[in-house]
């Protein structure tokens, strides 16, 4: 197999990588874009600095490719180990930026651990699962799963960094693919729609309804009952009834006032675009004033004139909206999606669990990227600070996305060796 | 067990298509069909800075400047764009302390950090031009430039008018003017605000969150260039508008000034007048309240606006519409019966003669043979006939209607017709007994100083006049105004003027004429006394034109409340007038001192303390 070394890596995931690198590089140029910075390789500004960024960004993936794909199944322990050491570290030693304690500091550039702990994980479970005989749905495999995915998250989510480490839930859908039952997922669905309504309608008013839900489940949809299923269905009701009379006290005493204030901007509860609500009204009207085809490359108005905050990073796609309008930004959701929908046909392909749990880890983190950090400037999802995979200005986050894109990649060249 | 569950992949490729089409149909929504964002983000983040023309110039009669522009400069600071400033520096180079320029900041930072403020108001040029060089280290500093209107000389308050910003009217009648932004309010600034005023330009800017200006839109795309306003040239003869003036400073009256020939308005001014400096500026709010409230009145406009019984002078039309008419010939002679008082004088043997001695019985028999012509045997019907005829070829005077001068709020005057004696007295109430006071121009005739001047200019054409006006042209075409150039002719024949001519030559210099006071040594003065009564003491009124031949200047002074009639205030007065104009300066040194210091009306407060315009 070394010997025959025909690598077949994949052009396609590749070329989106990189079109879609460069097009945010286009954007974050034109997001902090003046006329008296206009220089490409301004190293003071964030355009410039992107530019470094992806110098590294490209080196790191070209050296991820040269290397043997076992190199990283066999040291997926140790990068975890050394990931969690960070993340410990960062919560003593960390600086503190946007109320979020997750950077180090080196002097010249700064880094996040916690955009390195997805990739980690990522190996680590995926290593786990591909030990043989192990069934998901085993109590004992559960309960290391769970450990593994929530130990970094956890030290992420003490950092303050919630956007980060609710990143983690994504390890659901790799799951689900190695045979977690199907429940789970629904019970997750299910909660959040029940969130949301116990916020939005009166409790009492919600319970009735689950309550005339259920009873038309027993005695109507079910042709045969018997003791089990009353059992359940009363389980069932009680467990939602407690749920949605538990939503207050998560809301108001485990979210923090800011977090609390986004659900409710989204949910139309508060209406004040100057404050809370200010950051994503005003990324709707950039969005908005983009028309069909956009204001054109640099001719931005609102993105360019700071009106969006955090415009290089999170919202970002605000500037697409604007400036390429909604050809420009279907074509990107389009490359995004498709991007997604190829990592899963690569990862099928994989003969080695290892490769296609870590390919499915792969989609399905780049996916939850994707889905809260638009949908958040599209105002479908609550503002969750987390960057646009390979399109947000940053380091750290470009490195870590491209890591865990091309150790994929890379094994996906060898995809016909077991790992 | 890995191929188990191999369809799961396809649930999981369709959960990301399915947020794919969610995502591309919410961005539909947003760039496609709603309009709402488009519209609120054209509102945010461009600005459009008005470019102000220049306004327009006013000349005199010489080409000299009456009224131009004076660039003063306001400091503006945006606090949070002031950077590396060496303020003890900044502080000498503009001549503030350092407590001073503490508290301008504060200020300015109260205000906002990113918008600019002003730091020092009206900065003169002389002041700018020692630190202008000096700008550039002074970051976060910039200069904007408003323009203040001068006044070469403080002279013809009444005829230029002012500028003030605009009000509530303005805005709502023409969508042109913005809040903030001036207009001509009274005079020529009023009356030629549209050439005068140019167009604004617009400069489409773009503004961050902050409101800070990043550059701009579309390169200037949408950018439109100021048009600068246009000149006045005027007609006004500078010098003697000063002398009338001058002459009238302590009385209150007017003087209108006319050249004949083409009717450009030499001089027009009324008494009290102002330094139109004044209403310029910073002082403009606090004096224009002054001078509003003062009881004398110096913004009324008496030249246009004061409706004045014409008195004697009005005999001169009365007798040149009965001649026309052929109610009298011009030897027609009446004995003076004193049936309506008279001073003490022999008959009048003809026209010319009553005209001398501005003989009442005389004017009163004729005016009687004008409105009871014998048309109709029933006398109310005759009077309803005579009035008719004799107010259609009054009117022809420019009487009765609003000269169209290039002046707003002239007043018509009034002379009277059938419906406003049927509306006293009912239609057949009235007759010549109810209305021959109008034969020696009281009664229920009015009329302004202006339209008197327009008689005089009328007699020494002979029979007919120009639109009085004090614009000859404007604009860099000369655009000129065709009423000004359109013979009004009064279509009555020229003879019987040089009657009228003769009578107003001899009421000067003839042996009892009745305004002696207005011969000037070598010049050919024709002019026709008149007294106005009134509740309180007389007016007194003169009008003159001279030379006889060939007239150069007509006039015509009204002196409020003087006592004596118009031979002893107000002829002395033209007559100073005329000889200023045709000889350049006063010989009749004393004469000029006499009438410049005296004031013979009623003691009234002229004006008030006004405050100097702060700026010169």
């Amino acid at each position: 197999m070394i010997q025959n070394e025909q690598k077949r890596f994949d052009w396609l995931a590749i070329g989106l990588y990189l079109g879609i690198v460069l097009f945010g590089w286009l954007n974050i140029y034109a997001a902090c874009y003046d006329e008296m910075h206009a220089a490409v390789f301004d190293f003071s500004r964030q355009h410039g600095k992107q530019l470094i960024w992806m110098g590294v960004a490209f080196l790191v993936a070209v050296c991820v490719l040269l290397i043997q794909p076992r190199v990283f199944s066999n040291a997926s322990y140790i990068i975890y180990g050394v990931v969690l050491v960070l993340l410990v570290a960062t919560l003593f030693i960390g600086t503190v930026t946007n109320g979020g304690q997750s950077w180090i500091d080196f002097g010249a550039f700064k880094f996040q651990p916690s955009e390195f702990a997805k990739f980690a994980t990522a190996l680590i479970v995926a290593k786990y699962m591909s030990a043989i005989d192990i069934d998901i749905n085993r109590t004992n495999t559960k309960l290391v799963l769970s450990a593994l995915v929530l130990i970094p998250a956890g030290l992420i989510f003490l950092q303050h960094d919630t956007g980060s480490a609710l990143v983690f839930a994504s390890f659901l859908l790799p799951f689900f693919r190695e045979g977690l039952s199907k429940y789970i997922l629904i019970v997750g669905v299910l909660a959040v729609a029940l969130f949301v309504s116990a916020l939005l309608i009166n409790k009492y008013i919600l319970i009735g309804i689950i309550l005339v839900g259920c009873l038309f489940y027993l005695f109507v949809w079910l042709s045969k009952r018997n003791s089990k299923s009353y059992w359940h269905t009363v389980i069932f009701f009680i467990v939602c009834s407690l749920f949605v009379f538990s939503v207050d006290f998560t809301f108001e005493n485990i979210l923090e006032t800011h977090q609390r204030n986004r659900i409710y901007v989204l949910l139309g509860k508060v209406e004040d675009p100057t404050g809370v609500g200010y950051n994503v009204n005003q990324a709707k009207i950039a969005i908005g004033s983009g028309g069909l085809v956009g204001k054109g490359f640099l001719n931005g108005t609102i993105t360019k004139a700071d009106f969006v905050p955090e415009q290089e990073t999170d919202f970002i796609f605000c500037t697409v909206g604007e400036e390429w309008g909604f050809i420009g930004s279907l074509l990107l959701i389009a490359a995004y999606v498709l991007l997604l929908v190829h990592l899963i046909t690569m990862a099928e392909r994989q003969r080695s669990t290892f490769s296609r749990f870590y390919g499915y880890c792969v989609a399905s983190i780049l996916f939850f990227h994707f889905f809260v950090n638009v949908g958040m400037v599209l105002g479908l999802v609550p503002v969750i600070g987390i960057p646009l995979p390979f399109f947000s200005y940053g380091g750290s986050s470009l490195i870590a996305f491209t890591l865990l894109l091309f150790i994929f990649i890379r094994q996906d060249a060898d995809r016909n060796a077991l790992i | 067990m890995s191929y188990k569950y191999s369809n799961r992949g396809n649930i999981v490729k369709i959960i990301f298509i399915a947020v794919g089409v969610i995502f591309v149909l919410r961005l539909s929504m947003l760039q496609l069909f709603d309009k709402e964002y488009k519209e609120k983000a054209m509102n945010q983040s461009l600005r459009n800075i008005t470019q102000y023309p220049a306004r327009g110039l006013m000349y005199d009669r010489n080409g000299g400047l009456l009224v131009y522009n004076e660039a003063v400069y306001d400091l503006m600071v945006i606090p949070r764009m002031v950077k590396d400033l060496d303020t003890a520096y900044f502080c000498q180079a503009l001549g503030i302390t350092r407590e001073e320029f503490d508290t301008r900041m504060q200020k300015a930072y109260t205000y906002s950090p990113y918008s600019a403020s002003i730091f020092k108001k009206q900065i003169s040029k002389e002041e700018f031009g020692r630190w202008e060089s000096l700008l550039y280290k002074f970051k976060g500093f910039y200069i904007s430039k408003r323009t203040l209107r001068l006044y070469g000389r403080p002279i013809a308050a009444h005829v230029l008018g002012y500028v003030g910003e605009v009000n509530e009217h303005d805005l709502e009648e023409n969508p042109y003017y913005k809040r903030g932004d001036y207009i001509g309010k009274s005079g020529l600034e009023a009356a030629y605000e549209k050439e005068l005023r140019g167009m604004k330009g617009k400069k489409v800017m773009q503004v961050d969150v902050h409101n800070r200006e990043i550059g701009s839109y579309m390169h200037g795309e949408q950018d439109t260039m100021p048009i600068e306003g246009m000149n006045l040239y005027t007609t006004i003869d500078p010098d003697l508008q000063e002398f009338a003036e001058k002459v009238m400073a302590n009385k209150r009256g007017c003087i209108v000034a006319i050249e004949p020939s083409t009717g450009e308005v030499l001089t027009l001014m009324s008494a009290p007048s102002y330094d139109p400096n004044l209403l310029v500026g910073r002082v403009r709010g606090e004096n224009f309240t002054k001078l509003n409230e003062d009881i004398a009145k110096p913004l009324f406009n008496r030249a246009l606006q004061a409706q004045y019984p014409p008195g004697s002078i009005f005999k001169v039309a009365q007798a040149m519409v009965a001649l026309h008419l052929g109610a009298i010939t011009p030897s027609t002679g009446f004995v003076c019966d004193k049936i309506l008082g008279c001073h003490n004088h022999p008959s009048a043997r003809n026209v010319q003669e009553a005209i001398k001695m501005s003989c009442n019985p005389y004017f009163y028999y004729t005016y009687r043979r004008v409105i009871q012509p014998g048309k109709y045997k029933n006398v109310n019907d005759d009077c309803h006939y005579g009035l008719s005829v004799w107010r259609d070829y009054i009117m022809r005077f420019g009487f009765g209607q609003r000269l169209p001068i290039d002046l707003a709020n002239v007043k018509p005057g009034n002379i009277p017709d059938t419906n406003f004696y049927n509306k006293w007295y009912g239609r057949n109430g009235w007759n010549f007994r109810t209305i021959y006071s109008n034969s020696i121009g009281q009664g229920e005739v009015e009329v302004v100083p202006l339209q008197m001047a327009n008689l005089a200019c009328i007699v020494a054409n002979r029979g007919y006049y120009y639109t009085p006006h004090l614009v000859r042209y404007y604009g860099p075409d000369s655009t000129k105004n065709p009423e000004f150039y359109t013979k009004h002719e009064t279509g009555i024949e020229r003879h019987y003027f040089d009657i009228a001519a003769a009578g107003m030559y001899d009421v000067v210099h003839g042996a009892g004429g009745t305004a002696h006071k207005a011969d000037i040594p070598g010049i050919a003065v024709c002019g026709k006394t008149g007294t106005a009564e009134n509740y309180g003491n007389d007016h007194s009124v003169f009008i003159a034109f001279a030379p006889k031949d060939n007239p150069k200047i007509a006039v015509a002074v009204y002196v409020e409340n003087a006592q004596g009639g118009g031979g002893t205030w107000a002829a002395p007065i033209a007559s100073l007038v005329i000889e200023k104009y045709l000889k350049g300066e006063i010989e009749r040194k004393d004469m000029e001192k006499y009438y410049t210091d005296v004031n013979p009306c009623q003691k009234l407060p002229l004006t008030r303390r006004v405050k100097r315009p702060h700026h010169r």
